[in-house]
């Protein structure tokens, strides 16, 4: 398509990036030499034979840079359109935005939305999903990798693949009609006994079990495999020879996995660790499904309800018709990109640092 | 001086192994332990939730009609009628997203691989396929709804939902047909450009080809996973009980959909359409993911 560096010189050579490049473009369509090309029976030095490789190439590579252009262009129009979207309505807000905590957006002439209860609540259910899942996680990847027999490590792999593969909707309801009545004694009993404690205190929600604190039990299910997966790929790297030296040193299997293993993977872990909490944040249906909608603001309290970003867009959505209130909504699906978009980028960054370093 | 048997049997030197001490031998089991009960706990959710979705849902699955009659006309708390039209609508919605998620896709991971290099654009590539991949399914969903219906103007739709989706699929089938395309032995590239064959037939009759196994198993798996997906369907498309084969006009059931919908209906009839979608919606998945197998099998490169 446009790009300059092909059309510049004989085919080939604008393969910046190509460890073939400039020795396959001599060899295509040197004519001196007296190669011809196998596709066209063209004596050497003639033009059409050349064109055509050309033209082929040409096309392709266009298509194929197209392609990366396309997806770059992508993400950034997401970034576009839900801004657009979402400015008319913010500057209607008669609330603020930031630091408001009722989401009233129903009513495009009166629109009074802020997103901090939703903030709070994303990310108090988010980190308690993090801090069950981090550890578990961690253990099911040193034990897929350091201590299952060979033979089993591999189905035991894919059964927490399997995890991945289940649609959240159905931990959502798994959540709500299984899981939540199984936890109510523990959690009565957590309020009973830490109740003085914010996080432990007595929540704002009648329905039994609707609560952050289910929600963030199912969340941390739902995160394992992505935790697990990525530490496992890192932890499986650890170079064969430090393993065996330290064995060889008389390391018992903890000894090893923790001066060898830990080291060179943890930077590994927890960008793991950070995809998970970005897949976290942006969890839609399972919330939107267990955690109960309640007028009163949000306390910090793992048994309150409340709403996510994704679950109050996904709840309030599907009735609207106006621009503005949709605009209300994309405003808060906004934050929510931005903050996904900083979680990943920080956990690729993490990744990228420590590979430079090693 | 007498030598007696208990000194010729002692050891002249220390041995030079010593034994492993209590608390490392303690601390050693410890962490086995840990480690062990770590993956057992992973595995209760997993047997909990398939069980029991398969106890509360096998018995309307196990039904006929199930697969072929719609909820047309039928009252909530009726029983009878199936899911034909949500299966339906699932499929549908699942393989037009797959029709355009998987040529851009492979067409990204190509110039990722053959042609991106390390230029700047290849690694702002890199780097917006791992945005893509963190993007929720709701925010998929705002975009597409910004676009397709504020923008546009254009109605909801079960298309639309297809665009979500393809937000969601096309990073994972770029990241797996990536991976697949750069273990490609560079010889066989080479051994093809020896032979004078261009680039761009080098690559489609060469290199993806020794990659296809490895391709189809991603997108398959990719798309098991979309088909899942409820944010989009949610906000895009609105539920119909009868079958509608139009993907660009009117209502459009989808397995997740009509979940959500008989989650409301409190009746029993209610409670075995929810959980007889949940076992549908798996099976479908499962019926998915041994396809992948499958191919990958019969796709796979001759080695002799």
């Amino acid at each position: 398509m446009s790009d300059p560096t092909t059309t510049a010189g004989p085919a080939g050579t604008g393969d910046a990036g190509d460890r073939w490049g400039p020795a396959l473009a001599d060899t295509v369509v040197a004519p001196e030499a007296g190669i011809s090309t196998p596709d066209s029976a063209t004596p050497p030095g003639e033009a059409p034979g050349r064109t055509f490789v050309q033209r082929g190439d040409r096309i392709f590579r266009g298509l194929a840079t197209g392609s990366g252009v396309f997806v770059v262009a992508l993400v950034a129009a997401i970034a576009v359109f839900l801004l657009v979207q979402a400015v008319p309505s913010v500057v209607a807000d008669q609330g603020n935005f930031l630091t408001g905590r009722t989401f009233d957006a129903g009513d495009p002439t009166k629109l009074n939305f802020g997103i901090l209860d939703l903030l709070l609540v994303t990310v108090e259910v988010s980190l308690f999903a993090l801090v069950l899942a981090m550890p578990v996680g961690l253990g099911i990847a040193l034990f897929l990798t350091q201590y299952a027999p060979r033979q089993v490590a591999r189905p035991f792999g894919y059964l927490i693949d399997l995890l991945a593969a289940v649609p959240s909707i159905i931990f959502g309801l798994w959540g709500l009609f299984v899981l939540a009545p199984v936890l109510q004694p523990f959690a009565l009993w957590l309020q009973d006994t830490l109740g003085w404690f914010f996080l432990f205190s007595p929540g704002n929600v009648q329905i039994a079990g609707a609560t952050v604190f289910t929600a963030g039990i199912v969340l941390a299910v739902m995160i394992l495999p992505i935790i697990t997966a990525i530490s496992r790929e890192v932890f499986a790297r650890t170079p064969r020879a430090q393993i065996e030296a330290a064995l060889a040193l008389g390391a018992t299997k903890w000894e090893v996995v923790r001066m060898t293993v830990w080291p060179f993977g943890k930077a590994g872990y927890v960008s793991a660790a950070m995809l998970g909490l970005g897949r976290a944040l942006g969890e839609t249906i399972a919330l939107t499904i267990i955690l109960a909608a309640t007028p009163q603001i949000f306390g910090g309290s793992l048994f309150d309800g409340g709403a996510t970003f994704a679950s109050k867009i996904a709840l309030s959505f599907a009735e609207l018709n106006n621009n503005l209130s949709a605009g209300a909504f994309i405003a808060a699906g906004l934050v929510l990109f931005v903050l996904t978009f900083v979680v990943n980028a920080a956990a690729r960054w993490v990744v990228a640092r420590s590979g430079a370093k090693a | 001086m007498t030598i007696t048997d208990r000194d010729l049997e002692r050891p002249a030197t220390a041995p030079a192994f010593i034994g492993i001490s209590g608390s490392r031998r303690f601390r050693n089991g410890l962490a086995t332990g840990a480690v062990t009960v770590a993956f057992l706990i992973a595995l209760v959710p997993l047997v909990w939730v398939i069980g029991t979705v398969l106890v509360k849902g096998l018995g309307s699955v196990l039904n006929s009609a199930w697969w072929s009659e719609s909820l047309n006309g039928l009252l909530a708390r009726q029983e009878g009628g199936g899911a034909y039209h949500a299966i339906v609508g699932t499929l549908f919605q699942g393989l037009i997203c797959a029709v355009i998620a998987t040529p851009i896709g492979i067409m990204v991971a190509v110039y990722l691989v053959e042609y991106g290099g390390r230029t700047r654009l290849s690694k702002s590539v890199t780097f917006m396929v791992d945005i893509l991949t963190g993007v929720p399914s709701i925010v998929a969903a705002l975009f597409v709804y910004a676009v397709w219906i504020s923008v546009f103007g254009l109605g909801r739709s079960a298309f639309a939902v297809s665009l979500a989706l393809v937000l969601l699929m096309l990073p994972v089938v770029v990241r797996s047909t990536e991976e697949m395309l750069r273990i490609v032995p560079d010889d066989l590239r080479e051994a093809s450009y020896a032979l004078g064959v261009p680039k761009w037939k080098t690559i489609t009759k060469i290199v993806i080809p020794t990659a296809l196994s490895g391709m189809l198993t991603g997108i398959v798996l990719a798309l098991a996973r979309v088909m899942g997906e409820t944010a989009p369907v949610l906000i895009l498309v609105a539920y119909a009980p009868f079958i509608n084969f139009n993907v660009f006009e009117g209502n459009m059931a989808s397995l997740p959909l009509m979940m959500t919908v008989e989650r409301s209906n409190p009746t029993d009839a209610g409670a075995d359409r929810l959980w007889g979608a949940a076992v549908t919606l798996i099976l479908i998945i499962t019926i998915f993911q041994i396809i992948a197998a499958v191919l990958a099998k019969a796709t796979a490169p001759k080695t002799k």
